[in-house]
């Protein structure tokens, strides 16, 4: 216990995707930030709630073999940084694929899934992963 | 008074390596003395601590290392400030910057500058969870980023990108192994082959045991001393020549290039730039790899070859007799990995080899030595340029 | 009156499945007497990381975007299920915020075995007409558990269908509906306990066929309609021999509730069962499309729905939200040994999870 509230913060940019788009230059960023590291002073107070659409591809990924605690059932997992159509690049699992199906430069959809759980009896962690598209 | 110069006068190392026995504050104590021995000093005459330390408080749940260590080196009652500097796996690194930048300002005429990490006290899949601690928590870690797996990333693209077959990576490995061999204080002294590194169980593909460094315990210290120190008391120190540091991007998604680390370019060329020297001038270097994929990287931009091309460098070979031995220590993956002790651990190899005093693994006419240090995937690097004189 | 009904529907089913030739091998039993005994050929079996939330979300999403809706739109959601994630802390929490819903929304978690997710329709639909809210959203989602070695262990799978009800543009109107209940044990599971119990022979003529069909006849008799005045007819599907069983004693043909027969391929989705079904249907029915649905749950009750299908149904096609039938054409078969896996039959160490 004690991650409550902060699992609990960003749960809708987890849930959705919601990043933040500078109204000043217009890019997009995810996760939230609160300054353009572009505009810097210019954005500050212009960064919108965005909510990005979960689709892009695969720029690099590798198979997870070691893993934390939480994700040893799952292991071996594949991780993968994913080029977003809107711009940015994020780090997520690629999920329901057989071996040697994940391939760099092909495309994929955000799903909504469990990442991981407090425990038995702690609070479960919802967050987005990818499949191939 | 400014002080123009800042030397390292003595070194003192605790072995590195799975210390059972030995606690944090025990082995942080150990390095901690032997340096002010080496230097022929005494611990009274510090004015300060600096004491790099990174995963402290996650795995030992202890907070402010220096204090403890200060306090069970037996000079508590000698009131010294002390601190400890948190910068990921290169705390070390940062603890010699804050020291030699403490000394040049005049603030201090010596100050010790350790490291220590005790890396070895959980077990299982526990101690991934804390080494993950060093990444972005909520947008790499929760997602089920380690710290091998953005390696991994970085090393597949690279790999592609650059067509450089997994050998070449493997190869820094054994280069690692043959060195710490000669090295007493390492950790892992067995010599491996190629074959070897590149049929290890794997760790996040396409690394393998074999690619990734240890998790080792270990602590080193350095005493450092300003310009007006060394000549009152006729000491032949290993001047520090430049140090520089440069953060960029925390999380690996953010930056521009998965297999260019800016800090690391951006603190060698400054660390170059101040010293008046060229990558030429440099008679051996101890670079980061925790992965050998980021010491490959790290040849690149520290500007000992060009992007891409570091394969041509590791070739022409990269051992103690070749034209630029990299890694006399044993390195990240032999010497071992005690997170915010392996900076410290770098100068301590470095000052070894500039005062000749490295034994088996001496490097002939070595005279010029640069470190670097770098924070988990490449967040920032710390570089350092020795010399003797 | 204005219509009120379905606005647009969306279903998710995972990608896994097993075989009950896997399943037999394990337990000495004889795969073609299930094959040929419950009509049983594979089921759908949720990753580690899926449960009753992440389906329904993925449902939600599907049915939005089959809707052109947006989330703050859902102005109600009801989500029923008997593997709500959490025993307390609603599944609807969860799936409205993943949608965008606004924070002024009714909701609640539904249990009633198998009908609760039909169960939901009914509300959303009553609150529909009573002018409480223009749009809401009703799911039923399961992850359903076969105790090992149990039959139920062969047909209890996971699914789940969204179905967004409103009074604009109404792609199925529903006509009527209606529900029975009594107190019948055919199936239930205590508190704390994981997995459930069943009686066996008990739970087909005393309960299942009992509610399914005195439902659906009281519809037709309310409706002033015969089985041959409906396209199509959709059931509770436990297995693959009580739907159809029911149909025929109703008087349905084969042709009527064919479509919407997928327990054989997917496995008994417990609350998403029927609704699954419709979602089927759905996906290839046309304007003017009459439709009988009726819903089971144990305990034992029925919901039954009288639909028709408008016009708005070809927008509700044209936007190209994935169909029931396309998902069940990109599947991953699992050997025994990885299905206890996901299904966490494997007791692990502290250090797993």
């Amino acid at each position: 216990m004690g991650e409550l509230s902060r699992m609990w913060r960003e749960s809708p940019n987890r849930y959705r995707l919601l990043g933040k788009k500078c109204g000043n230059c217009n890019r997009i960023y995810f996760p939230s930030r609160d300054v353009c590291p572009v505009c810097h002073r210019e954005s500050i107070g212009k960064m919108e709630d965005y909510e990005l659409s979960g689709n892009g591809e695969i720029y690099s990924f590798t198979t997870v073999h070691e893993a934390p605690p939480a994700f040893s059932r799952q292991k071996p997992y594949v991780l993968a940084l994913i080029k977003l159509d809107e711009g940015p690049m994020v780090t997520g699992q690629i999920v329901d694929i057989v071996k040697d199906e994940v391939e760099e430069g092909k495309r994929v959809r955000k799903v909504f899934r469990k990442i991981a759980e407090d425990g038995k009896s702690g609070i479960i962690y919802y967050g987005y992963k990818f499949v191939l598209a | 008074m400014l002080s123009e110069n800042v030397y390292i006068i003595g070194a003192g190392e605790a072995k590195y390596g799975e210390l059972w026995d030995r606690s944090l504050r025990d082995i942080a104590v150990e390095a901690g003395l032997k340096a002010v021995e080496n230097a022929g000093i005494r611990t009274r005459d510090l004015g300060a601590i600096y004491m790099g330390n990174s995963l402290g408080g996650g795995i030992s749940m202890q907070e402010h290392l220096s204090a403890l260590m200060s306090d069970h080196a037996g000079i508590a009652s000698e009131y010294i400030p002390s601190m400890r500097i948190e910068a990921s796996t290169a705390s070390g690194g940062a603890a010699i910057r804050e020291g030699f930048l403490a000394i040049k300002s005049g603030e201090y005429d010596i100050v010790m500058v350790g490291g220590a990490e005790k890396m070895t006290e959980l077990y299982g899949s526990e101690n991934i969870d804390i080494t993950s601690s060093i990444l972005d928590r909520e947008w790499e870690a929760f997602e089920g980023a380690t710290p091998a797996a953005l390696a991994a990333l970085s090393s597949r693209k690279y790999m592609k990108d650059f067509n450089v077959p997994k050998e070449i990576l493997s190869k820094i490995s054994v280069n690692d192994h043959m060195n710490a061999n000669l090295n007493e204080n390492a950790h892992f002294r067995n010599k491996i082959t190629v074959e070897q590194a590149m049929k290890a169980t794997l760790i996040a593909e396409p690394l393998n045991l074999m690619d990734c460094a240890p998790l080792s315990d270990g602590a080193s210290s350095i005493v450092l001393a300003s310009e007006e120190y060394v000549k009152k008391n006729s000491i032949e120190g290993v001047r520090i020549v430049s140090s520089a540091m440069s953060q960029g991007p925390f999380a690996l998604h953010s930056r521009e290039s998965v297999y260019t680390v800016e800090p690391t370019k951006l603190a060698a060329r400054k660390a170059l730039k101040d010293a008046n020297m060229k990558n030429s001038d440099i008679s051996f270097v101890e670079i980061h790899d925790s992965y050998n994929i980021y010491g490959l990287m790290a040849l690149e931009d520290l500007g000992f070859a060009e992007k891409g091309k570091g394969k041509e460098l590791v070739e022409e070979g990269i051992g103690l007799n070749d034209r630029l031995p990299v890694n006399p220590s044993g390195g990240l993956k032999a010497k071992g990995f005690p997170f915010g002790a392996t900076g410290v651990g770098q100068a301590v190899e470095a000052y070894l080899q500039l005062k000749g005093k490295a034994n088996k693994r001496q490097i002939k006419d070595a005279k010029r030595a640069m470190i670097h240090n770098m924070a988990g995937s490449g967040v920032a690097s710390v570089v350092h340029i020795l010399e003797v004189e | 009156m204005e219509k009120s009904g379905i606005v647009s529907y969306g279903s998710y089913i995972p990608k896994y499945r097993i075989k009950p030739d896997e399943i037999a091998r394990i337990w000495g039993e004889d795969p073609e007497n299930i094959k040929s005994g419950i009509y049983i050929l594979s089921k759908s079996v949720p990753s580690p990381d899926e449960d009753v939330a992440t389906i329904s979300v993925e449902a939600a999403r599907t049915a939005l975007k089959r809707g052109g809706i947006k989330g703050e739109k859902i102005e109600a959601m009801y989500i029923g299920s008997e593997s709500h994630p959490y025993a307390v802390k609603p599944t609807t929490t969860i799936v409205s915020s993943a949608i965008g819903a606004k924070f002024n929304m009714f909701s609640a978690d539904y249990e009633f075995a198998c009908k609760a997710g039909t169960a939901g329709m009914q509300n959303v639909l009553a609150m529909v007409k009573a002018g409480m809210i223009k749009t809401g959203m009703a799911i039923g989602a399961d992850t359903s558990q076969g105790a090992p070695g149990d039959v139920l262990e062969y047909s209890a799978s996971a699914g789940g269908t969204a179905m967004i009800i409103g009074s604009e543009n109404v792609a199925a109107e529903i006509k009527s509906t209606l529900s029975v209940t009594s107190d019948t044990p055919d199936f239930w599971r205590r508190e704390g306990q994981p997995y459930p119990t069943h009686g066996e022979r008990f739970t087909g003529e005393p309960a299942y066929f009992k509610h399914v069909v005195s439902a659906g006849k009281a519809l037709m008799e309310r409706m002033n309609t015969k089985p041959e005045d409906y396209d199509y007819a959709v059931f509770h599907q436990p297995n693959g021999k009580f739907p159809t069983r029911a149909a025929k004693l109703l008087g349905f043909e084969e042709k009527q509730y064919n479509e919407g027969l997928l327990t054989p391929v997917i496995g008994n989705t417990y609350s998403a069962a029927m609704m699954v079904g419709l979602s089927a249907i759905l996906d290839v029915a046309k304007d003017g499309d009459k439709i009988l649905a009726v819903s089971f749950g144990s305990g034992a009750g029925s919901d039954a729905f009288h639909i028709e299908v408008t016009s708005e149904i070809e927008n509700l096609h044209k936007r190209g939200a994935v169909t029931v039938r396309e998902m069940l054409k990109d599947t991953i078969f699992l050997d025994y040994g990885m299905y206890a896996k996901f299904k966490k039959k494997l007791i692990v160490g502290e250090n797993v999870e």
